[in-house]
């Protein structure tokens, strides 16, 4: 395995230690940074040739596309990077809609005054990522600007995958009566960020649970009849709550969620409390939520258990026709409550 | 975290729940203070096992609620100087002021930050000699030894480029306030624990004995708020009115005395208007004569902007608990988190928040779906 944290500045480019303008120039600059930086990393036969676009061969089923832009500051936090957020992200993305992803684009934004050694390490991680993830990262894009301009390193990844014949999921497509699986602790990713970018200190680290999800995703198709899982989303942004709404909103079902069983390490549990923040709405980087069949939830589950992106799988609820387009919730003592999305950003409570 | 677990344990807030449906023969009206107690109370449902006889009404226990919208106007006018940086809790930035809120002010090119302590402004001001640091310095007696801390230690340090926007208020005041007025509804207090881990409950007896009113000293778990009710409703019910104290891991009766010593040495009290409800004598704390260097209102020159409420927003009467929040007609209408008339909507301890983040909108199936 390649050393995620060491990376040496090849010779060609110790002129430079930092970005400046002509790295984006699409002169000499440019063509070293592809030259000495990008190929050595991400190195692949489409990539290779450096034409104005990739050619790609065919391949059976569907084809599934996405793309998201990837802007986390700060660039490193425990667990991961800007460069896994990249591929990961992307990835996950098309393992929700059951693909198998294949290929990813990456288009950088850098600051001028960027170190080439952060860019260095952004790109060997993000080349770890991809291997470790089986996609290929077939075409790029660099542009500088100037300082003050952008905030060191923006990442744009699309991606490509194939859809199976025979899987269909869809975020319309949950039924009442659906059991809800979450395919692990919430809000980990989320509270990482917000620890280092805050400067809080808390007694055990929290992680960023940055991870790629096709590998779960395959587990559970196998483990499952066509059409068995009806839906599937990683809930990013906006975490579980706002991945329950767009999928109870869509199809147009109600969703009962039984708090006390949504897995929350203690960690994230303590922070969250301190800053008046509720894990429900805090953003995950390697979780999914599963709408499932409820005939075959059991084996699901089994089989989300036994992945080990999925290790702390639960069954938290189900879809209902009580309330259609309601996310509620059980509370631990017994009552039920609104969980309503979040406006934007949550804001830390003053007491 | 075993704190969190115990006091929210699932059976023994319904035995709780079930001892108070025993006890309780005829209607009371109970008033939490606390916003963060009424957050919990609506969030986890805990008036859902209550008897029906038992009203709980929400009190004036926002800071960010109360805060006046003449003070959140001068906020937004020291934000926007160049030179500036304006610290502030994260509860305050969304706070509507005249006409925009702290987040547009820093959209607009003003450097407004979200601290976690006034002692991380204090740190900004030691990092940035040259800029004005000022803090945003609101909140109950809960708040307020942090802001003194961070001013004694600004004073000691001769640090001249921080300032505070000072605008405490108190509790005992605020109830008497409530005690007094003419459409008095509340019936017993669940005083709030974390004014009382700093102030002691040694203020309360008297007012229990003039107005008649059970006080019961409650924290902000879902047993903590049954535990409360529970000895409240028992005073009640026996014609009692005494001060109890149902939150004794976090509190005692004379309170942390050497934080009630260091808020003596930089506050005393004022008249203090409170948003929506009006002028309460003494009801707030301003710098004393030692500290009055450090007070931003002054050093900026905004002491003259006068401000006129909305007549649209009655959270005056949710923080007095004349009025629950879908009562208003303006409620998920065109007040909402994203268009809010007042305070009380924003606010993470605001009443009316609580009511639209965790309970379905009157009329609606769609629920709260802003966002």
């Amino acid at each position: 395995m390649a050393d995620l944290e060491s990376w040496t500045c090849p010779l060609p480019l110790r002129d430079y230690p930092t970005i400046v303008l002509g790295h984006g120039g699409g002169g000499r600059l440019s063509a070293e940074l592809v030259e000495h930086v990008f190929l050595p990393a991400f190195g692949n036969p489409a990539l290779d040739a450096l034409g104005d676009a990739s050619v790609l061969p065919p391949a059976a089923g569907r084809l599934a596309f996405t793309t998201d832009s990837y802007v986390v500051r700060p660039l490193f936090f425990p667990g991961g990077s800007i460069g896994e957020l990249a591929v990961n992200g992307s990835v996950n993305d098309l393992a929700m809609r059951g693909a198998v992803p294949r290929y990813l684009s990456a288009g950088f934004i850098l600051e001028e005054g960027l170190p080439l050694d952060a860019l260095g390490r952004v790109v060997t991680r993000m080349a770890a990522a991809a291997r470790a993830a089986g996609v290929q990262i077939v075409t790029g894009d660099t542009k500088v600007v100037e300082r003050g301009h952008g905030d060191q390193c923006y990442i744009n990844t699309a991606g490509i995958g194939f859809i199976p014949d025979g899987v269909e999921i869809g975020p319309d497509r949950a039924r009442p009566g659906d059991l809800v699986l979450v395919s692990g602790t919430i809000g980990d990713h989320g509270m990482a960020i917000m620890s280092v970018r805050e400067g809080l200190a808390f007694e055990s680290p929290i992680v960023s649970d940055c991870q790629p999800l096709h590998g779960l995703v395959a587990a559970m198709l196998d483990a499952a009849p066509p059409g068995a899982i009806r839906a599937l989303r990683d809930p990013t942004r906006g975490g579980l709550a706002a991945a329950l709404h767009e999928i109870g909103g869509r199809s147009r079902v109600g969703v009962m969620v039984e708090e006390p069983r949504i897995p929350v390490t203690g960690p994230v549990q303590a922070a969250c409390e301190m800053l008046g923040l509720d894990p429900l709405h805090v953003a995950n980087e390697g979780k999914l939520v599963a709408i499932v069949d409820p005939a075959c939830a059991d084996r699901v589950l089994a089989a989300m258990r036994s992945h080990p992106a999925g290790r702390d799988a639960r069954l938290i609820g189900a879809m209902t026709a009580d309330h259609p387009g309601l996310l509620m919730a059980r509370t631990g003592i017994g009552a039920t409550r609104v969980i309503a999305p979040s406006l934007g950003e949550q804001l830390p409570r003053i007491c | 975290m075993k704190y969190l677990t115990e006091f929210r344990d699932g059976p023994a807030a319904r035995s709780l729940a079930a001892d108070i449906r025993r006890s309780v023969t005829r209607p009371w009206v109970l008033m939490e203070v606390c916003g963060g107690q009424t957050h919990s109370i609506i969030r986890n449902g805990i008036d859902q096992l209550l008897p029906p006889e038992l009203e709980l009404v929400h009190g004036p226990g926002c800071p960010v609620c109360v805060t006046p919208l003449e003070l959140i106007d001068k906020a937004l006018a020291i934000a926007a100087r160049p030179g500036v940086i304006f610290c502030s809790f994260g509860d305050m930035v969304r706070v509507p002021g005249s006409e925009k809120d702290l987040f547009r002010v820093k959209s607009e090119g003003g450097d407004v930050r979200i601290v976690y302590s006034p002692l991380d402004a204090l740190r900004l001001a030691r990092q940035f000699p040259d800029r004005e640091v000022v803090f945003f310095g609101i909140g109950f007696e809960t708040t307020a030894p942090a802001n003194a801390m961070a001013l004694h230690l600004a004073r000691r340090e001769g640090l001249r480029n921080f300032s505070m926007l000072v605008s405490h208020v108190l509790v005992p005041p605020a109830l008497e306030a409530i005690l007094s007025s003419p459409t008095r509804r509340v019936q017993g207090f669940l005083a709030a624990g974390h004014v009382c881990s700093v102030m002691g409950y040694w203020q309360y007896p008297p007012i229990a004995r003039q107005w008649s009113v059970p006080i019961v000293v409650t924290g902000f778990e879902p047993l903590d708020l049954l535990e409360g009710i529970r000895r409240a409703v028992r005073q009640l019910e026996a014609g009692r009115a005494e001060v109890e104290n149902a939150y004794p891991r976090a509190v005692t009766e004379e309170g942390n005395r050497p934080a009630q010593a260091l808020l003596a040495e930089v506050f005393e009290a004022t008249d203090r208007a409170w948003r929506g409800i009006g002028v309460i004598p003494k009801s707030g704390w301003r710098l004393t004569e030692a500290y009055r260097p450090f007070d931003a209102e002054a050093r900026f020159d905004v002491g003259a902007i006068r401000t006129v409420e909305p007549a649209r927003c009655r959270a005056g009467e949710v923080l007095q608990g004349t009025l629950k929040p879908h009562q208003c007609e303006a409620f998920g209408k065109e007040c909402t988190p994203r268009t809010p008339l007042g305070a009380t909507m924003v606010s993470s301890e605001g009443a009316c928040a609580a009511y639209y983040h965790y309970r379905p909108l009157p009329g609606a199936a769609g629920g709260g779906t802003d966002g």
